[in-house]
């Protein structure tokens, strides 16, 4: 399965405004955002980790990449254009969601998406608030979740990335911000 | 001392649930508490009358949070119970709307339970 970015139908929105061009810095207030977000919300403490692709400066975001588990998307529109996204494994998924709304409700496939697709929207939330330039000038999407496995997501346009690579109970999660350049 | 009447409206279960818990968490002694997952179910939920708060979500489909906000007044039931605005973004401008269109205060998503009863808490003196 492929995966178009759908960040392209927010262009029109934002074509008055001068995008701002992602900073590198940006890294860990995506983090820090992270972190916060999971231990408010779901209870849990990340422990930040080294992602397998070291990527300490933004680079630009790779066309194609096969994928599998379970990804949310919630896209950005306006000075910064772009999607940020959480991708885990399913079990992590279902961990996550268990911490959220206990375990019997975590046994529902939709509120395993709807809790991690509420985890993407409230990072991207928080992310943006800690930055005063984006936090009036920002609009975010609500959260698309994907799961399955061998599907690609691919950008319309030249794209670059943050990655933040976290532990939950040792299994890793990838949150990502993917901005058009 | 009776137990409070709460409405929570969101489009996510899961965090329909997290907001109860928080509620909890606070402190407050909670009774009926009544779920819709968008504008239009909870303006049905309100017109049953008998709510002490209301806790509302802006990004929802079908009717959003501020188009909720704004259509209360239409309704006799929700005269005088308080509007807590959630908001996953950091906006100055909607929360102003959302002050501006009635609201009594707002909740910015990822919360505590302190904050939600630094919120709430004021707002429910001499309710229950």
């Amino acid at each position: 399965m492929t995966i178009t970015s759908a960040t392209t139908a927010a262009t029109d929105v934002s074509a008055e405004l001068k995008r701002l061009p992602l900073d590198t810095a940006w890294k860990s207030v995506l983090e820090c955002a992270t972190l916060e977000v999971f231990e408010m919300m779901a209870a849990t403490r990340l422990t930040p980790c080294i992602p397998p692709e070291l990527t300490p400066h933004a680079q630009p975001a790779t066309p194609t990449k096969t994928q599998s588990g379970l990804i949310a998307m919630v896209g950005m529109a306006g000075v910064l254009c772009g999607i940020t996204t959480i991708h885990c494994s399913s079990d992590t998924a279902i961990r996550l969601a268990s911490k959220m709304a206990g375990t019997e409700a975590a046994k529902d496939p939709n509120i395993v998406s709807d809790a991690i697709g509420e985890l993407c929207n409230m990072v991207a939330g928080n992310f943006k608030a800690k930055i005063t330039s984006l936090a009036d000038h920002c609009m975010l999407s609500v959260s698309t979740v994907i799961t399955g496995e061998n599907y690609a997501l691919q950008s319309a346009e030249p794209s670059e990335s943050l990655q933040v690579a976290v532990l939950f109970e040792s299994s890793p999660i990838q949150i990502s911000l993917i901005t058009q350049s | 001392m009776r137990k409070l009447r709460i409405l929570i409206v969101d489009d996510s279960a899961v965090m329909r649930k997290i907001i109860e818990r928080a509620l909890r968490q606070a402190g407050l002694d909670l009774g009926e508490v009544r779920e819709a997952s968008n504008g239009a179910e909870a303006l049905v939920e309100v017109q049953k009358g008998s709510l002490d708060i209301i806790l509302s979500d802006i990004n929802m489909p079908v009717m959003n949070g501020l188009e909720f906000l704004k259509t209360l007044p239409t309704i006799p039931a929700a005269k005088g119970v308080p509007v807590i605005m959630i908001t996953t973004e950091g906006s100055e401008a909607r929360v102003v709307e959302a002050l501006s269109a009635g609201a009594k205060g707002y909740l910015r998503k990822p919360f505590t339970p302190e904050q939600v009863k630094e919120r709430v808490g004021p707002l429910l003196a001499g309710v229950s």
